[in-house]
């Protein structure tokens, strides 16, 4: 059997590399509604500063796979590999950008004491993390079953996303001194949402991998 | 970086050594070859040049040496030459094209190629003998030129056919894929692009052959070509003498003045035969550019 | 689009061996159709097969049919010479004859009768046109076809086996012993030619077939296995064997 011990090899690491970008997110987002539960102004610093790896780790699989297109001239298969890991690469680096703006909140929202402790704004944060997780490994195991589920999770978020707007719209109209505070947690819903939505693109980029066919996961 | 080691060793110098005795070795080989046949030229030319004048072709054989000249068999062996040379082109050539393009390669056409690579070695007197057989008894020719043309068409006929079979082979298979591929039958395919590329060897081997085969005495002598022959032939079916009966015949009388005749005569059979060399050599590089 | 060559239940016997199993193509008008597979998988055997060239090797055995035009081509009362004067081919080691760019042009067309100079002349210049090689030569068409370079010695090869008027033109790894541009070159040729003619070439470098070829075949031990669009074909592949060797994981 003719193998392609290096090219094979190149293509492991960039699996390894979005493992390891996919973790890299999913602690981002954690610490960053952590940071927003305590208003813990250190800890949204992290986050912010952490950022930075994210981008790294997208440039260096935008190089890898860059290179593994000129030297190895893949088709089929192996080319959707190196054009899925882009994508999903930029997906995560994304919904990195999103989770160190929901720990920008935490720092404009120093001084000020919560308006109401956050129940629902951290349960969709769990949600949206085992998205990501999940997402992640539909596409390390070429699963196109957990991809396919991406989209009815993607509901339940919005869904929770609609009660959390709901609960916020009354706070703005009841008590205006609250306004600020109470538009700024309605955007870091908004984020977390958002970042749900690419979770479901890295569901549709493992059925193309696989399938060759891109679906629409996001109705 | 390490230094590579190019300097003496052991076994290199032995080696070089070797190689250099070789080369004396064979350099001495040829350097016999090219001496001896240097001194058999020199022995010959000494002993004819002064022979050598116009009556050596104005004349007629004759018992007295300064009256003899070689008139009839320079004319006989010119005949002979000028009527082989067609018949066994042909007639070779030809058996070449079909063994080499069309026969295939069966069984019997291997025979039938063992054959000819044997028969191209037989001694010539076996072609005499044949000839006298067919030509002057079975088909009545008698002692004629007829008779001597075709034997000696027969003697030529297989180094003809070897030589041009190696011609034929030569050009590449591919040339022949090309104009098949075009839609050209056999025969134009071979007409067209195999045959002007053999055509050089071909030639080379046709002439080769004919030097060959005007040095000959046993075949003519065993169909009867005369010893003495006066007079031109006039027609096919006329007695004649070629120059290496000739030459043989004054070699074999004891004066010394015949002996000097034949060296003289062995001097223009010598030239002829350089000039069918050159010839062969000019065509050769003529066409070859084209091979 | 129509199909002009038509195969069907083709075998194919060398002696014993059987080179071509059970062969069910169909090969469509003007357009390029490339053969890919590894070393003796019987792609070069059945181009050969479409100009009967196959006939030249003695033990060769056909059953099968193959139709090209609507022509059963392995029947008693085609000419083989007319067959490959409406099918070319051109070879892998370019083979020009020892003779002028101008006669070995003119060859073809003389085979086939045509003896009138400026008939000839035409043909030339146009042929020369077609394979993008008259501005280079136009001033030196006496000259040895052996004087030119390997690059345009093959699309002298090119010119010669248009100048029959072929309708299909069939191209042995016609560019596997030129360097990478004369490579380029006649790809693009092909490109041109393709409005035309129809191109039927075997290539076993298949990055060159996913850029020329309109329909690709895909052959494995005498067998095709997959016949189809070409980019279908090297994006999403339908059988797995195809995507073991497109990907190059293949044994």
């Amino acid at each position: 059997m003719i193998r392609r011990i290096e090219f094979d090899h190149q293509l492991d690491e960039l699996r390894s590399l979005l493992q390891d970008m996919g973790k890299h997110m999913e602690e981002a987002l954690a610490n960053s509604v952590e940071s927003l539960q305590t208003l813990d102004a250190e800890k949204a610093q992290a986050v912010i500063k952490n950022d930075v790896q994210l981008n790294n780790m997208e440039e260096q699989i935008m190089d890898i796979g860059s290179r593994l297109i000129v030297t190895q001239q893949p088709v089929a298969k192996d080319l959707r590999r190196i054009l899925v890991a882009f994508r999903i690469a930029s997906d995560l680096e994304r919904m990195g950008d999103l989770a160190r703006d929901v720990a920008k909140v935490t720092i404009r929202l120093q001084g000020q004491k919560l308006i109401k402790p956050l129940v629902d704004l951290p349960r969709m944060s769990d949600m949206v993390r085992a998205m990501v997780s999940e997402s992640i490994e539909s596409y390390l195991t070429e699963n196109t079953d957990l991809a396919y589920k991406m989209a009815q999770d993607d509901d339940q978020v919005d869904h929770l996303y609609s009660v959390i707007l709901q609960d916020l719209y009354s706070h703005l109209t009841s008590d205006p001194d609250s306004a600020n505070q109470a538009m700024l947690l309605i955007m870091v819903g908004r984020y977390i949402e958002r970042i749900a939505d690419h979770a479901t693109n890295i569901g549709e980029s493992t059925v193309y991998l696989v399938t060759g066919h891109r679906p629409d996961l996001n109705q | 970086m390490e230094q590579l080691n190019l300097g003496d060793s052991k076994g290199i110098n032995r080696r070089r050594r070797s190689d250099q005795t070789l080369h004396m070795i064979f350099l001495a080989c040829t350097s016999i070859g090219i001496l001896v046949l240097m001194a058999l030229i020199v022995t010959i030319v000494m002993d004819g040049v002064h022979r050598l004048s116009p009556e050596l072709f104005t004349n007629f054989p004759s018992r007295i040496a300064d009256k003899a000249g070689l008139k009839s068999p320079i004319v006989g062996t010119i005949y002979l030459l000028l009527l082989m040379a067609p018949l066994s082109f042909v007639l070779g050539v030809g058996a070449a094209i079909f063994l080499e393009e069309y026969a295939g390669r069966s069984r019997w056409v291997r025979l039938i190629q063992l054959n000819i690579s044997t028969l191209a070695g037989v001694p010539s007197i076996i072609y005499g003998i044949l000839g006298l057989a067919i030509f002057v008894r079975g088909m009545n020719l008698g002692r004629s030129l007829l008779s001597g043309v075709l034997t000696m068409t027969l003697l030529v006929l297989p180094i003809i056919i070897v030589a041009a079979q190696e011609a034929l082979r030569a050009v590449p298979k591919n040339r022949r894929d090309a104009s098949y591929a075009l839609g050209a039958t056999k025969w134009q395919t071979v007409s067209s692009a195999v045959l002007p590329s053999a055509i050089p060897g071909i030639m080379t081997g046709v002439i080769l052959a004919l030097s060959r085969a005007i040095g000959e005495t046993a075949p003519l002598i065993m169909i009867g070509a005369l010893t003495y022959v006066a007079f031109l032939p006039e027609n096919l079916l006329d007695s004649f003498t070629v120059m290496p009966i000739q030459i043989f015949n004054w070699v074999s009388r004891p004066s010394e003045a015949f002996h000097e005749l034949a060296a003289s005569g062995i001097i223009l059979l010598l030239i002829m035969l350089f000039i069918m060399n050159i010839a062969a050599v000019w065509i050769r590089n003529k066409y070859s550019k084209n091979i | 689009m129509e199909s002009i060559i038509q195969i069907k239940k083709l075998n194919l016997y060398y002696d014993t061996y059987h080179a071509l199993k059970n062969v069910d193509l169909d090969i469509p008008e003007k357009t390029v159709t490339a053969f890919i597979g590894p070393s003796g998988c019987g792609k070069s055997t059945l181009l050969r097969t479409l100009n009967r060239m196959n006939d030249m090797i003695p033990s060769t055995r056909i059953e099968g049919s193959v139709q090209i035009g609507g022509t059963e081509i392995y029947s008693e009362e085609v000419h083989v010479e007319a067959l490959r004067k409406q099918v070319g081919m051109v070879f892998q080691q370019p083979n020009p004859f020892p003779k002028s760019i101008y006669d070995n042009i003119a060859y073809g067309p003389r085979l086939h009768g045509i003896r009138n100079k400026a008939e000839l002349d035409q043909i030339v210049e146009q042929s020369l046109k077609q394979a993008v090689l008259w501005d280079e030569v136009k001033d030196y068409l006496k000259r040895s076809a052996l004087s030119l370079s390997g690059g345009q010695q093959q699309r002298l090869c090119i010119a010669r086996a248009l100048a029959v008027q072929p309708d299909i033109l069939l191209m042995d790894e016609a560019t596997s012993a030129l360097d990478p541009i004369s490579t380029l070159k006649i790809e693009e040729l092909v490109q041109e030619l393709k409005s035309k003619y129809t191109i039927v070439m075997v290539t076993h470098n298949m990055h060159q077939a996913a850029r020329v070829s309109g329909q690709t075949v895909f052959f494995l031990n005498g067998e095709v296995v997959e016949s189809a669009n070409t980019d279908t074909l090297f994006s999403t592949p339908s059988d797995a064997r195809t995507e073991d060797y497109i990907s190059g994981r293949f044994g």
